[in-house]
């Protein structure tokens, strides 16, 4: 089972509880910054009238856990994206590489690590919902299983076409998102990316370090049947050119 | 004793540039205090919008690129036996090793949290483009390291050690060879991963190979240009006989990367628009007029690359051109995606510049205690290198 949340931004009025939760459920100073940061880990940003949460997509495949050289980032089975900050050694590649810009820097700190969301993981293992669904007055925030909310947000397209664009972000960008967003404008307009493409952005990547084994077998006897074939033949020019014998 | 027949640094100059160098020390101590006690926020101009800069922009990006003509020409003169460049193999080596220990000190300051460095060596990713340049840092420095010490060791005049170096010789090179082309190439690799950002005159599928054509070529161009750089300093003969045909497969790199630069812009549908008025483009003109049209334009005519101002200048064009490109795709290239423009600090720009400085100054130091220029090698008992 792996839980999943849609966002409808056309039922957010911005009221911001879902960001306040968020602060006391993971403990974070208690101040919203108007864009998600180390220390924010959602916040709700208009867009021309628009009220868009931001928040960690959590990733089919995510990026960051592709990126990340310690392995500190992770795809749990139930749908959380997880950071391990005993692991992580600051090089922000997670930061530079997520396509949806979501992992933060402690940039004020000596000893800093990355913050993000983490979808309420402890209270998804308690078998509740993420701190922001469960207090959305809206239901602009909908936990749930994944399928199921595609369901149903195919049904709420289908049912008021007036209402929304015929897109729900994040079913197929970068291979798939557990946080899918619903909008009445283009997702352009609300800060998304639209270019992404649809499947893992590991893979362009892997399609390159896979060959690692090849260039270091084919390479590594390429260069020494040159090397021996070079030296044989300053050997034979040696001996041929009448400089007399000499050890090979 | 080699040492004392080396010719003496010119004075004045020598006390000028350490002067420079102590002022350079002095802000780099500064600074370093202030990155570790302060955060990377309170020095750089680093952000979550813009999380990498000049430090691995140029550092890690140029300092691992300008570092190749090591690799380059010990696979020359090592394996595939072209012997006459020889005598310039030390100078290229020494100034490889330096780059990299340059890269991994930066490494240093640029980390969140450096001293856990070594957890790349226990949580492994292999998924991870940095995991693989974790592992070729690591290992080709410690390549470089074994190879640089056989220098040390002829000094030293420690025979015991310098036979297991020379048994080590060949396997060493081949896995230098090696390791620098996985290290050069998946600098490029790293930024396959941003397809969305990076702005389609320096993204393509094919940044590791151009990584790879590039370094190369950068590799020749500072031999040239550190052969030049010693000889005004130690008052050195250029090998001109040596350098000028290193110009001209400097110059026939350039083309190849030239072309396949253009040919991937062309099918990427984008060539039509390096002539637009806008930023990205006018950076693309500069760092491709600068590192491929200027130093083939000057070394395509013999009579200019047989001259060493002519040589030293088409070989500092590919260099900075060089540089132009890899900033270009770390940091011009993702401006727009990331709604900032980039500038460093002064304090980044203290670390990087300080650092180099301090490379040069090793180098002095070294070639001044080491037999690094044949002439310091006539003494002793020979190239043991060579064989």
């Amino acid at each position: 089972m792996s839980h999943a949340l849609l966002l409808d931004t056309t039922r957010c009025t911005g009221c911001g509880a879902c960001a306040a939760a968020c602060k006391e459920q993971n403990h974070l100073p208690p101040e919203i910054d108007e864009r998600t940061t180390a220390y924010t880990w959602t916040a709700v940003e208009n867009h021309g009238g628009v009220n868009v949460r931001k928040m960690c997509m959590h990733c089919l495949a995510p990026t960051c856990v592709s990126v990340c050289p310690v392995g500190a980032m992770s795809k749990s089975p139930s749908g959380p994206v997880l950071y391990d900050s005993g692991k992580c050694i600051g090089c922000r590649y997670c930061v530079q590489a997520c396509p949806f810009d979501v992992p933060k820097y402690q940039w004020d700190r000596a000893v800093p690590v990355v913050a993000k969301c983490i979808m309420c993981a402890p209270r998804l293992a308690q078998g509740k919902p993420t701190a922001c669904a469960a207090v959305c007055p809206t239901g602009a925030t909908k936990f749930g299983e994944r399928d199921a909310l595609i369901g149903e947000a195919r049904e709420r397209i289908a049912a008021e076409p007036g209402r929304y664009v015929d897109h729900l972000y994040g079913l197929d960008e970068a291979g798939g998102t557990s946080v899918m967003l619903l909008s009445g404008v283009p997702f352009g307009q609300l800060g998304l990316r639209e270019n992404l493409p649809h499947k893992p952005l590991g893979q362009l990547t892997w399609a390159v370090l896979s060959h690692v084994p090849d260039i270091v077998t084919l390479g590594g006897s390429l260069l020494y049947g040159i090397y021996w074939i070079t030296k044989r033949r300053e050997y034979v020019r040696r001996v041929e050119g009448g400089h007399g014998e000499e050890r090979s | 004793m080699s040492v004392l027949e080396l010719p003496r640094p010119r004075g004045i100059r020598m006390t000028f540039w350490r002067g420079a160098l102590g002022v350079l020390v002095l802000a780099l101590l500064y600074v370093t205090v202030m990155r570790f006690t302060r955060g990377l926020g309170a020095t750089t101009n680093l952000s979550d919008r813009f999380p990498w800069g000049v430090w691995i922009g140029f550092d890690i990006l140029c300092g691992v690129g300008l570092a190749a003509g090591a690799f380059t020409l010990m696979a020359t003169v090592h394996l595939f036996h072209i012997k006459r460049f020889e005598p310039i193999v030390r100078p290229t080596l020494l100034t490889g090793y330096l780059g990299y220990l340059f890269v991994c000190v930066a490494l240093m300051y640029d980390l969140g949290q450096p001293w856990r460095i070594w957890h790349a060596m226990i949580y492994w990713n292999e998924h991870s483009v940095m995991f693989e340049v974790a592992w070729c840092v690591m290992l080709y420095t410690t390549v470089l390291t074994l190879e640089f010490s056989h220098i040390v060791f002829e000094r030293l005049r420690w025979k015991t050690m310098l036979g297991v170096m020379h048994a080590l010789n060949t396997p060493l090179v081949i896995l230098g060879v090696l390791l620098s082309t996985l290290h050069q190439s998946s600098l490029g690799t790293m930024y396959l991963i941003v397809p969305e950002k990076l702005h389609a005159l320096w993204y393509t599928p094919a940044l590791p190979l151009l990584f790879y054509v590039s370094a190369v070529g950068a590799g020749l161009g500072m031999v040239i240009v550190e052969s030049y750089l010693s000889g005004r300093a130690f008052g050195r003969e250029l090998e001109m006989d040596l350098l000028e045909p290193l110009g001209r497969v400097m110059m026939v790199v350039l083309g190849i990367f030239g072309v396949l630069r253009l040919d991937l812009l062309f099918h990427a549908g984008v060539l039509g628009t390096i002539f637009a008025p806008v930023y990205e483009s006018r950076m693309f003109l500069l760092e491709f007029g600068v590192g491929v049209v200027a130093p083939i334009a000057l070394l395509a005519f013999p009579a200019v690359r047989r001259r060493k101002g002519g040589l030293v200048a088409g070989a500092l064009f590919a260099v900075l051109g060089f540089i132009l490109y890899r900033l270009n795709v770390s940091i011009t290239g993702l401006e727009r995606a990331s709604g900032t423009h980039y500038v460093p600090s002064w304090m980044e720009m203290t670390v990087s510049v300080g650092l180099v400085a301090i490379g040069f100054a090793a180098f002095a130091v070294a070639v001044r205690w080491l037999p690094i220029f044949p002439e310091s090698a006539e003494s002793g008992h020979g190239r043991g290198s060579g064989h």
